[in-house]
């Protein structure tokens, strides 16, 4: 079509606010042939944000892995599908909610559950567990420290009342997060329903089921604010924040997937961001049918609102269904008896258009592709070469710095870093055992381990409560400051360190979800970082035969201040699921038993590149990141998987932040336990020997016995990449580097004291109502 | 044995319980939907952990006038065994079939974890199975569960042993330090003056299976089961 030839009757004040450019409102015009209407243009605003069509990032995407023999759905649904044996299949995906939780931490955070939870259920499975990932900056900063309590309360409320157990996450502190922390949610579900339950309308003449929560102003426009950058002027758009109701979506949970057992439902799909817009347009252009709504039928919680608002509201717990025709009393009947409404408020039609009815006359028409497939894209042109500012921080020379003087102190400031203290403060308030199918849990290993299990079962006589062996384990993971200095080599080292945390359990890795937080696009050096970021999953991906089944992408992370803007460390999120064959047959990171031997497998050359060492002890990020020999990743991986299917690991552990000192702490603090250990001077500085940070690196532990047996096969099948470090003590914890005046001597105790307090003493003496000041 | 496990709109702990009494254990078990009146068969009533319908206004308040509940007190007053564990718990005080209250935790935050507790009495059916003064553990998972009673109260609950299980420390030392949420006495779970009517914030069921460690809980399932063998 052409584009209309009367002038627009939007300024472009009214375009700016709509966050459309002059570009794209001419591309609207040309693709319906006409100015659109105000219900229109605020329909496309939300459809066209990067948060719905990803613009932006769309030809970046393409580059994943997708498919492989576990796939039964990837990229384009709800969330990916993966089947996991015994005709166990599995749901999952990840979800950002940064910009919400950044001006209303606990609704923001809260909504965030809610909504990766309904992405679940929508497909036919049952939530079986949550994760998340999360980012603050430092928590001396009283705003940060209620944002950081806000967000972990939200997350606890939601998952707490919905009764879906949180077992596992990440949280990270760096100043680069100030003004933007990050809030990344994924949720796991197990298929409840014969039939994977899919998006795409069918079927001329179904009626279109409105269910669960009613409609009301709250959330306007969420996803058009989700995609620009924060400002202090963001705190105005607090209406642009939902409001969640645990309890409906509980409800909501249970009635779905009593419905999609009934067979009655042809198609569903939550109502997130853009509402009823994008729920009735994706669903219609899927399908390749269109749908017919009228907004008088859907159920309001307040009255006099306008058909705009209709569209672009942002209630939480709502889903569109179509269903059979004919059957729509049976499920009406069934939502009200779990106190929901169930409204049939359109049907499907012939004609591929969106087309909403007010007070008798229609208030939009468009076609379904036009908000959807027809978005515009926006391939940009890499940057051949990275920033001069990022070439000049990695060629920062950190043997210069002086040695530590104290190297025990050194381990206690390590231990005591936010980032790498305990995270009992977080899960503490997170219900991780709910539903009875927790395995490890947090804080006891690299992964979350669960049970996989459907529990159909309903009121009424239980006739069966059927078990399983098989379980699977998760993880979510990200060294974003590696990603800062090497989007390409970060990216595989977040990959890497997924199913490294999944071998350390015994689980085999899948597949991931992953979660790009970035900054502006629009900017070279942004695009940069995305681009390479991509890459560097797809490449990671396609070696550790880990496809990608879904994801999100986050964008414009940026604080403006000052005039300028801070875009936040470029964090792709991995969260990543594993296969459990048994769930008797996993393993924890603590030291067992005094007198077991502990062995480093693997490792590669550590360095203070990126690391936590660098930025706690010195405020230095930079450097070079560690090197990933994947070969020897994966190698490593699959001896640590097999030792614990032999029973041979009593635990393992991998070496992340802060080296093998670090490690080898963690592994002690957990056990109660201490350790005597010299580490080999494979570097002439004892600090990177002892602090260094490397990949393809894990800590396990065997029973003396077993010595003659375990050494030998390690060198069968690790060659010269393994070594013997030394034995486990009952209380003290003596680590020596070979040949260098350096040792790390104290308490077990000591060290549990400052590891389990890093976090809870900075939230200590805050007041509970501390509220977030912008 | 027959357990009726009470399904109300937000409970989330249902499932739980039917997998110990029904897939562990092998008892007949009945879900029963808040909105039914009866629980005609029935041995045990157990009213689960959760929020019920959202727990709004206060936890368990709403939940109290439901039609299932006046079967749950006909039950109890005919001598039924009931019990409640956590927001059941919550439920069974403001229904007044248990004395007291629970208020949010002394740090005001939810907490969730593997708690030590001293069984206080084994003469009972939920108990027996356990040792005098024996140390126990059991997951913990709420937001309000700090046990508040009048002094008088307390005293009467003292003087008749109702109380069954209190937080302690691992070494079964009760004071401040083993009390997670700050409850009167360290109370966990109590009991009416029959014995008949439990109430505990712990949850048993969720320490039931080996495969997920810890089985303390499942003994106080068993213990039930066995004293129904024994009545017979």
């Amino acid at each position: 079509m052409t584009a209309p030839t009367e002038s627009s009757p939007f300024s472009s004040a009214d375009l700016a606010r709509h966050r459309l450019s002059p570009q794209e409102y001419r591309r609207i015009t040309e693709l319906i042939g006409r100015h659109p209407n105000l219900n229109e243009l605020g329909m496309f605003s939300v459809m066209w944000s990067e948060h719905c069509c990803y613009k932006n990032s769309r030809p970046l995407l393409k580059g994943l892995p997708t498919t492989g023999p576990r796939v039964l759905v990837g990229p384009g649904e709800n969330a990916g599908v993966i089947d996991i044996g015994d005709g166990l299949r599995v749901a999952f995906k990840i979800e950002s909610h940064n910009h919400p939780s950044a001006v209303e931490p606990f609704q923001g955070a809260a909504t965030g559950v809610g909504g990766i939870l309904r992405d679940i259920f929508t497909m036919g499975a049952r939530p079986i567990a949550s994760l998340n990932s999360l980012r603050f900056g430092p928590l001396e900063d009283a705003r940060n420290r209620a944002l950081f309590r806000g967000v972990v309360h939200g997350i606890g409320h939601y998952g707490n009342c919905v009764g879906v157990p949180t077992v596992g996450g990440e949280v990270y502190f760096d100043p680069t997060y100030s003004g933007n922390p990050l809030v990344n949610a994924m949720a796991i579900g197990v298929l409840e329903t014969p039939e994977i339950v899919r998006s795409g309308a069918a079927g001329i003449g179904n009626p279109v089921l409105y269910v669960g929560s009613t409609t009301g102003r709250d959330g306007m426009g969420g996803a058009s604010f989700a995609s620009a950058e924060l400002s202090d002027a963001s705190q105005k758009d607090r209406p642009a924040v939902q409001v969640g109701d645990p309890f409906t979506e509980k409800s909501l949970i249970e009635a779905c997937l009593e419905a999609f057992r009934t067979g009655a439902v042809v198609a569903a799909q939550d109502m997130g961001a853009a509402g009823l817009t994008c729920s009735s347009s994706e669903m219609a252009a899927k399908g390749g049918v269109g749908i017919e709504m009228d907004l008088d039928l859907v159920p309001v919680r307040e009255t006099g609102m306008v058909p705009y608002e209709f569209l672009l509201s942002e209630s939480q717990e709502r889903m569109l269904f179509v269903v059979e025709k004919g059957r729509e009393g049976e499920l009406i009947a069934l939502f009200e008896r779990w106190g929901l409404h169930a409204v049939v408020v359109g049907r499907v039609i012939d004609e591929p258009l969106v087309r909403i009815f007010h007070s008798g006359t229609v208030v939009a028409e468009l076609p379904a592709r036009a908000l959807t497939d027809d978005a515009p894209v926006y391939p940009r042109a890499v940057l051949p070469e990275p920033p001069a500012a990022i070439l000049k921080l990695r060629a920062f020379d950190w043997h210069s710095l002086a040695e530590p003087a104290d190297y025990t102190e050194a381990l206690l400031t390590l231990l005591d870093s936010p980032t790498i203290g305990s995270k009992s403060w977080v899960y503490r308030q997170y219900d991780h055992q709910v539903q009875n199918n927790t395995v490890i849990v947090p804080g006891a290993a690299d992964a979350a381990v669960i049970r996989v299990r459907p529990q159909s079962f309903g009121p009424g006589e239980v006739e069966a409560v059927p078990f399983t062996e098989r379980g699977i384990a998760a993880t979510v993971d990200c060294n974003s400051r590696y990603v800062y200095l090497d989007p390409y080599r970060g990216a595989m080292l977040a990959v890497a360190e997924a199913a490294r945390n999944l071998s350390c359990v015994g689980a085999t890795p899948l597949a991931i979800t992953d979660n790009l937080n970035f900054g502006s696009p629009e900017k070279p050096e942004g695009y940069w970082q995305l681009a390479m970021a991509c890459r560097g999953i797809a490449d990671a991906c396609l070696e550790l035969m880990t496809p990608v089944t879904g994801g999100n992408v986050s964008l414009y992370n940026e604080t403006q201040s000052d005039g300028g803007t801070t875009a936040i460390y470029p964090t792709p999120t991995i969260g990543m699921v594993g296969l459990v064959e048994d769930i008797h047959r996993t393993c924890s990171q603590n030291f067992k038993s005094p007198g077991d031997l502990v062995y480093l497998l693997g490792g590669g050359e550590p360095t203070l590149g990126g690391s936590e060492y660098l930025a706690c002890l010195h405020g230095v990020a930079a450097g070079e990141p560690p090197v990933l020999d994947m070969a020897l990743e994966i190698q490593v991986q699959s001896v640590c998987r097999l030792g614990i299917e032999r029973g041979l690991f009593k635990s393992a552990h991998d070496v992340a932040e802060g080296g093998l000192a670090v490690a080898l702490a963690e592994c002690c603090i957990t056990g109660n336990l201490g350790l005597d250990a010299v580490l080999g001077a494979n570097h002439p500085r004892a600090d990177v020997v002892c602090f260094g940070e490397m990949a393809a690196a894990i800590i396990v532990t065997i029973d003396p016995s077993d010595q003659v047996a375990c050494e030998l096969w390690l060198e069968c099948s690790l060659a010269e990449r393994w070594k013997l470090l030394g034995t486990v003590a009952a209380q003290s914890f003596d680590l020596r580097v070979e040949n260098r005046d350096c040792r790390i001597s104290t308490s077990c105790e000591r060290l549990k004291t400052t590891f389990e307090q890093a976090i809870s003493r900075r939230m200590e003496h805050i007041p509970v109502t501390e509220a977030p000041q912008r | 044995m027959k357990f009726a496990v009470i399904v109300f709109p937000g409970s989330n702990c249902d499932r739980d319980v039917v997998t110990v009494t029904r897939g562990l254990l092998d008892q007949p078990t009945r879900l029963v939907w808040h909105t039914e009146d009866d629980l005609d068969g029935c041995d045990v009533a157990v009213i689960p952990g959760g929020f019920s319908y959202g727990d709004y206004l206060r936890c368990g308040a709403i939940a109290r006038f439901s039609p299932v509940m006046q079967a749950v007190r006909r039950h109890a007053e005919r001598g039924g065994l009931v019990i409640g564990i956590c927001n059941g718990f919550q439920v069974l005080t403001e229904a007044g079939l248990l004395p007291g209250a629970l208020m949010r935790n002394r740090a005001l935050q939810f907490v969730c974890d593997r708690v030590a507790l001293k069984v206080e009495r084994t003469d009972l059916p939920w108990v027996h199975s356990y040792q005098p003064d024996e140390v126990i553990t059991l997951p913990i998972a709420h937001g309000e569960g700090c046990y508040y009673a009048e002094e008088a109260t307390l005293a009467e609950l003292e003087e008749n042993r109702q109380i069954v299980f209190r937080y302690c420390r691992p070494d079964g030392t009760i004071d401040a330090v083993g009390n997670p949420n700050g409850s009167l006495h360290n109370i966990a779970g109590l009991c009416n003056r029959h014995g008949n009517v439990l109430g505990m914030m712990p949850h048993p069921e969720r320490a039931s299976d080996p495969s997920l460690g810890g089985s303390d809980g499942r003994r106080l399932f068993e213990g039930l089961v066995a004293s129904a063998l024994a009545v017979v």
